[in-house]
């Protein structure tokens, strides 16, 4: 058994005191752990942002690449070697503001990652403004009469979009999302987890108590595999907030649909040498 | 022996397909080939034309003067018409003459065909284009053998071969013989555009891992790439923007794979915060950049060398790169190899730089011998590297770090942080460490410096007057240096491939003694002298510059240098 301690970071933290952060990477840890993986064989992909933090904060291999640009880096690490785990850990800002156009194509694209947003509804790094999930009306250190957009529904979009995998949990129930993280990184094919986590210094509505008051568990009799039910389930906001998996399709991941790569070695293995291409000629005479 | 043949018409007529015939056929029949295309942002309608020369001599460029023409439309001829030589031949359709050609002296200058009626007759007006091949190649001299009934083959299914031979015999009954060619002489060609030329280079390189975003006139980089997946075991990714492109390219360098995106300037415009991260994470990658004339849309399929100041310095802040200009097809295929390894060598950004004109220019060449090109990674070892205190961004001397894939070795983690970081590249703000790893960063040009390939140079060993170029204005200026020359105007050319960091030896050895400077360049802004002159204080004291998205041709470079000299 790896030692669960493998995976702390030296690296001095930078959020918050009590920020819901803490409560995920704690969740994130044992849930590796408790998969048996090694740090070596994770990666943890962010973009920028208090949670794109995340890869300083865990000893694994780490990509932090730029604001709004997690999923593409992730899905590629993963195209290029299948044989690693890709995780990645960024913000709602990073994954559904500036990288909403990436969201939206790698739930077609389907490759075998999870993402784990930490959906705290407003912009920490930046100090306080709003975000695609903060609730319209809701005042903001940038909108000072209230956010004006409608609010931006990850779950409910996923669905509609045909996701593999979606689901939702809360950064205070570790159980919980220890669960929904395994259920997700088991899952074959691009699994969106959205994570409740309150933001302690910018965001006084959505509040550890706020959550608590609202969030519900599904239970066992509820099918992820029933499309109406889950769009249904999705709308679902406001007194009482679902968490659990909220939707199912089995389907081939983006490498299992490359026919030319089945039964071969992940991508990094590929054996080639420059005399290979010769035969191209052929078709130039 | 030089003939220029142009085929004109509208988008839609099938001019590609005729022209791809008759170009297979004149290499088949040995001669030198070199085709370029003109064409409008529309798949049907405007005017589109392709020009065919071929000698028995090595072709370098396209060139004005015609020989042929092959109209397909009135506006073919009225467009081309000037340039055509003296003894030169119209071959128009009489469908088209019939309806269009109002005056008896129109005439004059035509040869009419029936192709179109010759068409219905045999049952299939879409054979039409055949028939003009049959009366081309019996103009031409070129006897119906076996080489072109294997063009043919290659060309049509099954099912519409045999009516296509048909087709093909009776146009060359229907002519006359007006040229007599000498025999070619270039055994075992084989004939390749810019794109595909760049497109194989990379392949036989390594490249495994192809994402980006279609965009003229890069697209054909990809479609060849992506159409030979099964036989290598590649993947090529189609994504949904330039951004998602470059930042996947990235994404699979750095876990391990050879890899690049390509796109032309707009794609490279929303690429450009990429490049910084490519550059602070130290992660080997080729960007691709076919040219095309901007700003934004531009004219999208034509050609221009007007990226060249933006990309020198394109993201914020400061990085160490490479900018490679390809200058023909088979320095395309060459260069393209030798990139891949130079990004692996220096864990660095290698952007390319091709254009419209070269990238749909197809030649003749020797084949390639794949025996030049090696594939070197340069992934550290236990041997290289302490595992078990694993810096990926260690300060060394020459400033690149021992580099190591994730999942390498069980004992050795890699992180990769688009902020400033440590030598185990966690986010840092120190000031030490960040000046520690900005030298080390930028320290790797100074080793880059030593392997620059140095600009080719043509003409007069002892030149009066030098020209500076760039890319694939080689092509026509080679040509037109040796036009020059020919009249004793004692011209020598230098074309730069490898821009920055800038080769110098060359340019302070031909600049010493020479009265002129000219720059050549497809640009308005002169973009290549701007950058000789700030990096040695050379000055380009004379310009001759184009920006009308049209390659300059080598009759056009005698003229205006010949003017700018006067």
């Amino acid at each position: 058994m790896i030692d669960p301690k493998i995976y702390n970071s030296a690296d001095e933290n930078a959020w918050c005191p009590g920020c819901g952060n803490f409560g995920i990477l704690t969740a994130l840890k044992e849930t590796l752990h408790e998969l048996g993986l090694h740090p070596s064989e994770v990666v943890i992909v962010s973009g920028i942002g208090q949670a794109a933090k995340t890869p300083h904060y865990i000893n694994c291999n780490g990509f932090n690449g730029l604001h709004g640009r997690a999923v593409p880096p992730a899905a590629a690490i993963k195209i290029a070697n299948k044989n690693l785990k890709v995780i990645i850990d960024s913000g709602d800002g990073d994954s559904y503001g500036e990288g909403g156009n990436h969201l939206l194509h790698n739930l077609r694209r389907n490759v075998d990652i999870s993402h784990f947003v930490h959906d705290n509804q407003i912009y920490g790094l930046t100090k306080g403004q709003g975000s695609p999930t903060t609730a319209a009306g809701q005042k903001t250190s940038m909108q000072l009469d209230g956010v004006i957009s409608e609010q931006f529904n990850p779950v409910a979009f996923a669905v509609a979009m045909h996701a593999s995998f979606v689901a939702r949990s809360f950064s205070a129930d570790k159980e919980h999302l220890k669960e929904m993280m395994k259920a997700a990184i088991n899952h074959n094919g691009y699994s969106l987890l959205d994570i409740l986590q309150p933001c302690v210094t910018f965001n006084d509505v959505n509040t550890y108590k706020w959550y608590k008051e609202r969030v519900y568990k599904l239970d066992s009799s509820y099918d992820p595999y029933d499309r109406v039910k889950a769009f249904e389930t999705a709308q679902q906001w406001g007194e009482s907030i679902p968490i659990g998996v909220i939707y199912k399709e089995d389907k081939p991941s983006f490498i299992e649909r490359l026919t030319h790569l089945e039964g071969k070695e992940a991508l990094v293995h590929r054996k080639w040498k420059p005399s290979d291409a010769e035969k191209f000629l052929d078709e130039l005479k | 022996m030089d003939y220029n043949i142009l085929i004109g018409g509208f988008a839609g007529q099938g001019m590609d397909t005729l022209s791809k015939m008759l170009e297979l056929i004149l290499k088949r029949k040995h001669y030198y080939v070199f085709s370029n295309k003109d064409y409008m942002s529309r798949v049907r309608g405007g005017h589109n034309f392709i020009q065919v020369r071929f000698s028995d001599k090595p072709l370098y460029s396209h060139v004005e003067e015609l020989d042929i023409i092959i109209a397909l439309d009135k506006n073919t001829v009225d467009i081309h018409k000037n340039r055509l030589s003296k003894k030169g031949t119209i071959l128009i359709d009489k469908s088209i003459s019939d309806k269009e050609i109002q005056t008896p002296e129109e005439y004059d200058f035509m040869s009419v065909i029936s192709s179109v009626e010759v068409a219905k007759e045999l049952g299939n007006h879409r054979v039409a284009g055949t028939v003009s091949l049959g009366a081309i190649l019996k103009m031409l001299g070129l006897e119906i053998d076996e080489a072109v009934l294997d063009v043919l083959r290659h060309t049509f299914s099954d099912e519409i071969y045999e009516l296509n031979e048909k087709a093909l015999r009776r146009g060359f009954e229907m002519y006359e013989q007006k040229y007599h060619l000498d025999k070619g002489n270039f055994e075992d060609s084989i004939a390749i555009n810019g794109n595909q030329a760049a497109a194989l280079g990379a392949l036989t390189g390594g490249l495994t891992f192809y994402s980006a975003y279609p965009m003229t006139p890069s697209t054909s980089f990809m479609t060849y790439l992506s159409a030979k997946m099964d036989q290598t075991g590649i993947v090529v990714e189609q994504v949904e923007d330039e951004i998602a492109a470059i930042n996947m390219a990235i994404g699979a360098s750095y876990a391990g794979v050879r890899a690049m995106t390509g796109t032309s300037g707009g794609g490279f415009s929303l690429m450009t915060e990429a490049l910084g991260l490519a550059g602070i994470t130290e992660t080997p990658l080729v960007v691709l950049n076919v040219q095309r004339p901007g700003p934004a849309t531009g004219l999208p399929t034509r050609t221009e060398q007007s990226d060249l100041s933006f990309i020198l310095t394109a993201s914020h802040g400061e990085i160490p790169r490479m900018v490679i200009a390809l200058k023909n097809p088979e320095h395309a295929f060459y260069t393209m190899a030798r990139a891949l390894n130079i990004a692996d060598k220096y864990q660095m950004l290698v952007i390319i730089l091709s254009d419209q004109y070269l990238s749909d220019i197809t030649t003749t060449l020797p084949a390639f011998d794949f025996s030049k090109i090696e594939i070197n990674r340069y992934i550290a070892t236990e041997q290289d590297t302490d595992i078990n205190d694993y810096k990926r961004y260690k300060v060394t001397e020459n400033g690149v770090s021992p580099r190591l894939i994730p999942g390498q070795f069980k004992e050795a983690l890699v992180m990769a942080d688009s902020d400033e970081h440590t030598e185990y590249g966690h986010i840092t703000e120190a000031a030490d460490v960040r000046i520690a790893q900005m030298d080390k960063r930028m320290r790797k040009l100074d080793i880059l410096k030593e392997e620059l390939e140095e600009p080719s140079y043509y003409g007069s060993e002892n030149p009066e007057n030098l020209i500076i170029a760039w890319g694939s204005v080689e092509g026509p200026l080679r040509e037109a240096v040796q036009r020059m020359n020919d009249k004793d105007m004692k011209i020598g050319a230098l074309v730069f491939s490898d821009i920055s960091p800038l080769p110098v030896k060359m340019l302070e050895k031909y600049t010493k003694e020479v009265k002129n400077i000219i720059n050549v360049e497809m640009n308005y802004t002169g973009q290549l002298a701007k950058f000789i002159r700030q990096e040695t204080g050379i000055v380009c004291n004379k310009s001759v510059l184009k920006y009308d998205g049209r390659q300059i041709s080598p009759s056009e470079i005698v003229k205006r240098v010949s003017e700018v000299l006067s």
